[in-house]
């Protein structure tokens, strides 16, 4: 069992809580008066979190870039479809079926989870597609939740599932649908269990938009983001390595482990640098080195102790 | 037989191929302005990029069409052709120059081995290469100085236009309706080819003045 050790973050990269708070009010207000303007569905409520000693030493990712610059096929394949789609999903009520190999499976409604210890987190986002975001989530680590239902010694793996409602997301409907679903996800049990992992109900101080997974979704955050499971149904424990998504759809692209790992290339891109979303325009911003891990292989990479990593990317 | 639309008076032919120009270089322009001034969604980069490859491709099949539509309508566009080929030529330069400079920073090691390494970006690649020759006899003193030569090399354009529809297909994640589009539109212009003397020739022998016949 590898130890945990928690991450450390030079004194200079700490933002001072004066300038986020007042960084945060102006986000505020920018997004107060866009919800003037915008015709999106359900509007997050304000969430209270307490924080946490998990912060990224970088600047925040925009919310309007966070909230609108999103992969969620189920809405649409555009980057814009999941904030233009899912004004009709309704998040509540809710529930997440616990089952499988546990002692007390469990049906947890969505008051069970809001009542967790909710932290805020500020994590790196890396998309397999080369793109990353910085992102103040909320949530409670998943092995919170999991120690709820007992896992049995048997089980060794987690599977997750999206829910499926075509009438309220058009991406599973018609004609032409890019993805079999349901969406399932999976990690290794003691993934699963890390401290990093999370499952998030909000971001930005805000209960979750829809386009980013409402009303509950997963957050591993030094795999690619497309570990990140959202509105999620059904988490299973399981004996045997459950299918992934986005596995079944191209194996050789994408694997079950999905570490962020730059040494390993996309087939069809080098993964080796990133783009960060948000820094404004053409010459705002510069590509950026990928960390091995996404910047945290010091809590995890003792999880993939002798494995081969080109092999089970 | 012939779709009678008004046509445009001699006078203004040339004014019209510049106005093609003009208006061609809109989205590219104001996509730029756009991305310059950080008010492109998301990133930016990316989707300016992906803007000029799709207008690439767009004025490539808008090459391909002209014929087609001589053929079938009886509209004679070929003043036009020479300036949808060489402005799908000039957003191939700036796809792959946005790519080299905004999205690569002239890594060039990293290019190289993209090129050499992912046969999406192989296949772009050589689309690109075959492009240059073509702009480069894309003028009257080249159609005069090859002659029949000249029909052989512009018939590159076949392979081009495949190679881009190919290109972004295969860049995708999901192919979904919009490639699927794009595929279909090249290949229907490609059977053309095949089908259009015998279409020519049957179209020809209908014309030819029988008894009786009204014109």
């Amino acid at each position: 069992m590898a130890a945990y050790h928690p991450p450390k973050i030079a004194s200079h990269e700490i933002t001072p809580e004066s300038l986020f708070m007042s960084r945060r009010a102006f986000m505020g207000a920018a997004a107060g008066s866009l919800l003037l303007t915008s015709s999106a569905g359900a509007i997050a409520a304000d969430l209270k979190a307490s924080p946490s000693p998990f912060k990224v030493g970088e600047p925040l990712t925009p919310e309007k870039d966070v909230t609108n610059y999103n992969n969620f096929y189920e809405f649409g394949m555009g980057k814009g479809d999941p904030a233009a789609n899912s004004g009709d999903f309704k998040p509540s009520p809710w529930t997440i079926k616990v089952d499988g190999m546990v002692a007390k499976p469990k049906e947890f409604g969505l008051d069970e989870l809001m009542a967790m210890p909710l932290e805020e987190r500020t994590y790196r986002m890396r998309c397999v597609e080369a793109w990353s975001m910085v992102i103040p989530w909320i949530g409670f680590p998943l092995a919170g939740l999991l120690d709820k239902v007992e896992p049995l010694g048997s089980a060794k793996y987690v599977a997750f599932e999206t829910v499926v409602r075509p009438e309220q997301m058009p991406g599973q409907s018609g004609y032409f649908q890019p993805l079999a679903w349901p969406y399932v996800e999976g990690l290794r049990l003691d993934e699963a269990r890390h401290p990093l992992t999370i499952l998030s109900v909000g971001l930005y101080g805000k209960t979750l938009p829809n386009q980013n997974g409402a009303p509950v979704r997963l957050v591993v955050p030094w795999k690619y983001g497309f570990k990140g499971i959202k509105s999620i149904v059904k988490i299973t424990l399981t004996e045997k390595e459950p299918p992934t998504t986005w596995n079944r759809s191209a194996p050789n692209e994408y694997g079950f482990y999905a570490n962020v790992n730059p040494a390993v290339d996309h087939p069809r891109w080098s993964q080796a640098t990133e783009n960060r979303i948000g820094e404004g325009g053409f010459f705002g911003g510069s590509r950026r080195n990928t960390l091995p891990f996404n910047g945290y292989a010091e809590e995890v990479a003792g999880l993939y102790a002798g494995m081969d990593l080109v092999k089970n990317f | 037989m012939m779709i009678a639309l008004p046509s445009l008076p001699r006078k203004y032919h040339s004014a019209s191929v510049w106005a093609l120009y003009i208006v061609g270089f809109i989205p590219a322009v104001s996509a730029f302005y756009l991305g310059a001034t950080g008010q492109l969604p998301g990133n930016a980069i990316k989707e300016f990029e992906h803007l000029l490859g799709i207008w690439a491709l767009r004025f490539l099949i808008a090459t391909l069409c002209i014929t087609p539509i001589r053929d079938l309508f009886g509209i004679n566009w070929m003043r036009y052709r020479r300036a949808l080929g060489l402005l799908a030529f000039w957003y191939v330069v700036m796809h792959f120059s946005t790519y080299m400079i905004l999205d690569k920073y002239l890594d060039f090691a990293s290019i190289i081995a993209d090129i050499a390494k992912r046969p999406f970006i192989t296949i772009g690649m050589a689309g690109f290469v075959m492009l240059v020759p073509l702009a480069l006899t894309s003028n009257n003193w080249s159609i005069r100085r090859l002659g029949p030569r000249w029909n052989r090399l512009h018939k590159l354009v076949y392979v081009i236009a495949a190679a881009g529809a190919l290109h972004f297909t295969m860049s995708v994640k999901v192919v979904g309706p919009e490639q699927m589009i794009y595929i279909a539109l090249v290949a229907a212009l490609l059977v053309w080819r095949l089908l259009r003397s015998r279409y020519n020739q049957w179209r020809r022998e209908r014309a030819r003045p029988s008894y009786g016949a009204a014109q």
